[in-house]
């Protein structure tokens, strides 16, 4: 063994190769731009790439790679949602991310530990049974638990029996879980990089040339760019991004926080929601807790913290675990989310025709990465919104179809 | 601690206070199209930069303007709808 490993060490074959090539000099044209370097767009680029046979695309990323809300995510993955056509969509996200490690040889680690999301009261349990028949009848794996089902799945959880926010049930959905955020997006970087997709680091766009109704070329920090089609995913920057080619979304921009505990010995085997208290805790590998919860409660593009949402993230994960009260925070984030108004994502096309949408993803966005990527890439290869992407189109705000998903998404309402 | 300045009640933390979001031209009912109604509902400013938006300090119930930069989150101005020019 150690006369291998010597061997290797003074081979042609090491060092080894970084996954991810530098930033090349910019070409004069790409078949498909990608504005956004976080992992919508690049798994965007790497369906392109892989399964569409379009290897001319380059992905231009103002700041570094999945610097954005891709790291700032709290990587929850599930599909419990509760209309038809969110509950069709987020599904076959969780059965792309179930494949994930394997297609992208590169392990996300998924952990598919389950999701409990908590009622405090009769009503929220109503809510539930209509969103477990509704995932139930489109082949999801989710139910309605009852108390004595609530402690056997979380042992350690104050019930709050007799008190103000009395567990009455729970909605459990076995198909949630976890995966590494920034391997997601290494795994799509690093196998588009390797089939000629080319990464751009600190390309910002400044401004994007019409000819007619197309866009013509994109104008970039570092120069002009023709291009075939354009993608904009660029999660927090999407609004601005996108009236720069003429398009005003339905969106606004609000800070999301989280923030992460200590380690400890492992006492949380599923991730755990509660809607009344807007607080959601995950225990991770390495044992730390991360505490997640409702969006800031105005408009603002920043990142930083508050005193405020931390104090109310902090109450909620000690009223649900009260042990965790002398439990040190060790770190502290926050997100700029682009909400729309049905807490739905925007996909598909644009008023521009070669430009298309991948927007809104507000709180809801990371779990949607690698379904987000394959059927955008199959709508810019093919020129057609398949039918699994048609109801979440920018024009149903026109005709006043709305998709719903206020009530399943915890972190915001 | 935020502090935002209330018209009516003078600086306060801004815990006390709800946002509802940035001033929209409601369209004439007589006239309007389905898109204008689709713009009203569903559009709002959200260019970075200075925003004139809606606040409503809760205890006193007491709905009034601001004028806020939201990206550096400072507030320009607070005044009186009936201020507004």
């Amino acid at each position: 063994m150690p006369l291998r490993l010597l061997k290797y060490g003074l081979s042609r074959r090491y060092p080894v190769r970084g996954d991810l090539p530098p930033t090349p000099d910019l070409r004069p044209a790409y078949d498909v731009v990608i504005v956004g370097g976080g992992g919508h767009g690049l798994a965007c680029a790497y369906y392109l790439s892989r399964y569409h046979g379009i290897r001319s695309v380059a992905v231009l990323e103002k700041g570094w790679l999945a610097g954005g809300n891709t790291a700032r995510n709290t990587t929850t993955i599930r599909s419990n949602y509760i209309t038809p056509e969110g509950i069709a969509f987020y599904r076959e996200g969780v059965q792309l991310f179930e494949e994930m490690s394997r297609e992208l040889d590169f392990n996300v680690m998924f952990s598919q530990r389950g999701q409990l999301t908590l009622a405090h009261s009769e009503a929220t349990l109503r809510s539930f049974h209509l969103r477990a028949e509704m995932g139930r009848h489109l082949g999801t794996r989710i139910e309605v638990v009852d108390t004595k089902g609530v402690e056997a799945l979380a042992p350690l959880l104050h019930m709050d029996y007799g008190g103000a926010l009395e567990i009455v049930g729970g909605l459990w959905h076995a198909d949630g879980g976890t995966a590494r955020h920034d391997a997601v997006a290494w795994g799509y970087a690093s196998q588009a990089a390797r089939r000629g997709v080319e990464l751009h680091q600190r390309t910002e766009v400044l401004a994007f040339e019409r000819v007619g109704e197309r866009i013509g070329a994109v104008l970039t920090n570092r120069g002009r760019i023709g291009c075939g089609n354009v993608l904009i995913a660029c999660g927090g920057m999407n609004y601005p991004v996108a009236l720069k080619a003429g398009v005003e979304l339905p969106i606004r921009n609000f800070p999301l926080q989280a923030m992460v505990t200590q380690p400890l010995k492992p006492f949380l085997h599923n991730l755990v929601s509660s809607v009344s208290l807007h607080t959601y805790l995950v225990q991770t590998d390495r044992g730390e807790v991360v505490i997640g919860g409702g969006s800031d409660p105005y408009q603002l593009y920043s990142t930083r913290s508050t005193l405020d949402m931390k104090e109310h993230l902090a109450a909620g994960a000690v009223h649900l675990f009260p042990f965790l009260k002398s439990v040190q925070l060790t770190r502290q984030w926050a997100g700029i989310t682009d909400m729309t108004p049905d807490y739905s994502p925007i996909m598909g096309a644009s008023p521009v025709e070669n430009l298309w949408l991948d927007c809104g993803w507000g709180t809801w966005g990371f779990k949607a990465t690698p379904v987000a990527g394959k059927r955008m890439a199959e709508t810019i290869a093919t020129g057609r919104v398949p039918a699994i992407l048609k109801p979440f189109a920018l024009a149903r705000f026109g005709s006043f179809r709305l998709l719903n998903e206020m009530g399943a998404t915890a972190a915001s309402h | 601690m935020k502090i935002l300045t209330c018209p009516m009640n003078g600086p306060r933390n801004i815990d006390e206070f709800q946002s509802f979001g940035p001033m929209r031209e409601a369209p004439d009912p007589e006239v309007a199209s389905d898109a204008d109604w689709a713009r009203y509902l569903f559009q709002a400013e959200n260019q970075p930069g200075v925003v004139v938006e809606w606040w409503r300090h809760v205890p006193s119930n007491y709905f009034f303007l601001a004028e806020r930069d939201i990206v550096t989150n400072r507030v320009l101005r607070t005044f009186d709808p009936g201020e507004a020019e």
